[in-house]
């Protein structure tokens, strides 16, 4: 069976790549520190099961300190001129979308049918991560088409994406660290300290006052954690089911569903939501690393007042 | 050397911090780090689209993007986003959220469309109307996904739920997922609109 560990092997081979063309890259002043941080980087994708926890958290310590002192340059690949890339345009046209929509192509049919893919009666895919291993076989047959048509030297596809990932850069791992954080916070039990901090506040709130404390407390408790997921149950014990539900005689599934969208308003408004705010700034090179963040404020925020009223005039039926 | 300390490194020590004040230890903190970390590698691994996307970079992908939309008279940023805002909404709300993404769409096709589109030389315009080709495309995948019945959010509510003496069906959550979805198209939507108004004075 195909499982996700093919996936990381696959990612593990293609930051070993980009290790070893970040140190011998000479344009780049800081070649060598690029070349351990994705050095580490791929360790963890080819090893990191055989490294134990304590070995993994030395991993991520040395990751972090390469990345978080500010100690990466920009590895300066050879790739082409503005001039050059829109002469190409001209010449391939919209052949070019062709490998680009390849990928989701294969994360679509995967989904779909990934499941029922079966090699000598036993599943061909893990069946929880088919859409993630359909993106992997998805990858290489792009690249495999791309290559056929556009006939690049071999190596080119690697230093292309070493381009884009240095880009990236140290933002590349935040989110993974961040995932950490909010284990950390679990295990100390922060939560339960909010959430006892938090009911002890509103013992006698009407109905309205009620509603808009979860969701805003869903939200602010979401921006604290940069997760919803890590939100909800404690908001939803120390004021979802007291109050909303119990007190009030809110409907559950409605309280519920519209409690968790509470803190998707939060995910949008919050850098430690690392992964869709912080990564993407970097992806699109914004000068202003809060540039997503900044765009999505007034959305998040009338969406806020949105879920307050819809539980209010849903939830009470 | 000049150290510039910027996030990952406050987040580092705010982990050890927070590990060794709470009780874990600087051994049992270390470890918590490692454990987690390697747990959530399925996040970083969608990186591997990258030499994909880099190679057709390379061969003028970003350019025929927007010279697509140079010759669509009537596309605008406001309507090209607002039509990647209902196509991300749909096919969350199908279950199909890793058919576009920010390093996958955005960031070669989507953001040179917007940007083509807006028609201006300005850098800072250029730069905020990237940021809101980034911002569409969070806000469609969060506000479409709950619609989906198998996806983590909803497992994860039914589970709490079930815990708490509440037997909730997935379907019951999806369906209260819609409200809040209609309602973020239509405010993001109107956004777009007015970012379109804005773009043209």
């Amino acid at each position: 069976m195909i499982t996700l560990k093919a996936l990381y092997f696959l990612a593990g081979l293609m930051f070993a790549a980009f290790a070893l063309l970040s140190a011998r890259d000479a344009r780049n002043p800081r070649r060598f520190a690029n070349g351990a941080f994705w050095g580490l980087l791929a360790t963890s994708f080819l090893l990191g099961d055989q490294l134990g926890d304590f070995g993994n958290g030395l991993l991520v310590i040395g990751i972090a300190l390469i990345g978080g002192l500010g100690l990466l340059g920009q590895g300066q690949p050879l790739t082409t001129t503005e001039e050059e890339r829109a002469a190409y345009a001209v010449r391939w046209g919209n052949r070019l979308f062709v490998p680009a929509l390849v990928i989701p192509a294969f994360a679509l049919a995967g989904t779909l049918l990934g499941k029922k893919l079966m090699l000598l009666g036993r599943p061909l895919l893990e069946a929880k991560q088919v859409t993630l291993i359909s993106l992997g076989f998805g990858v290489l047959a792009a690249l495999a088409l791309a290559m056929w048509w556009l006939k690049p030297r071999p190596i080119v596809p690697l230093e292309e994406g070493r381009r884009i990932m240095d880009q990236v850069g140290w933002a590349a791992v935040l989110p993974q660290t961040l995932a950490a954080l909010g284990a950390i916070f679990t295990a100390v039990g922060l939560g339960d300290w909010v959430g006892a901090i938090v009911g002890d506040w509103l013992p006698e709130a009407s109905r309205l006052a009620a509603v808009a404390a979860y969701c805003i407390g869903m939200a602010l408790f979401t921006m604290a954690l940069g997760n919803a997921f890590a939100a909800f149950p404690v908001m939803t014990a120390a004021v979802g089911l007291p109050l909303v539900i119990r007190l009030h005689g809110g409907d559950p599934a409605v309280v519920a569903a519209i409690g968790m969208l509470a803190g998707f308003c939060g995910t949008l408004m919050t850098p430690m939501a690392a992964n869709f705010n912080i990564v993407p700034a970097a992806l699109l090179q914004l000068k202003d690393r809060l540039g997503v963040i900044k765009a999505q404020m007034p959305t998040a925020l009338m969406l806020l007042v949105a879920n307050i009223l819809l539980m209010f005039w849903l939830g009470f039926r | 050397m000049k150290l510039r300390p910027n996030a990952l490194f406050i987040v580092l020590l705010v982990i050890l911090t927070a590990g060794v004040a709470g009780g874990l230890g600087l051994m049992g903190t270390i470890e918590k780090l490692g454990r987690s970390f390697n747990d959530s590698r399925y996040i970083s691994v969608t990186w591997v689209v990258l030499p994909v996307i880099g190679l057709l970079e390379r061969y003028g992908l970003k350019e025929r993007a927007a010279a697509i939309i140079l010759n669509l008279k009537a596309a605008t940023t406001g309507r090209i986003l607002l039509g990647y805002l209902a196509f991300r909404q749909i096919t969350a709300a199908l279950g199909l959220i890793s058919i576009a993404g920010q390093a996958q769409t955005v960031r070669p096709i989507v953001a040179p469309m917007a940007e083509a589109a807006s028609g201006s030389d300005d850098e800072a315009v250029r730069e905020m109307v990237r940021a809101h080709a980034a911002a569409t495309d969070n806000i469609g995948v969060f506000f479409g996904e709950d619609i989906f019945l198998a996806i983590s959010s909803i497992l994860l509510i039914r589970a709490f739920m079930a815990e708490n003496g509440y037997d909730l069906e997935p379907i019951q959550l999806s369906i209260w997922a819609i409200p809040t979805a209609i309602a973020a198209f239509l405010i993001h939507g109107t956004r777009l609109m007015l970012l379109d108004r804005k773009l043209k004075r």
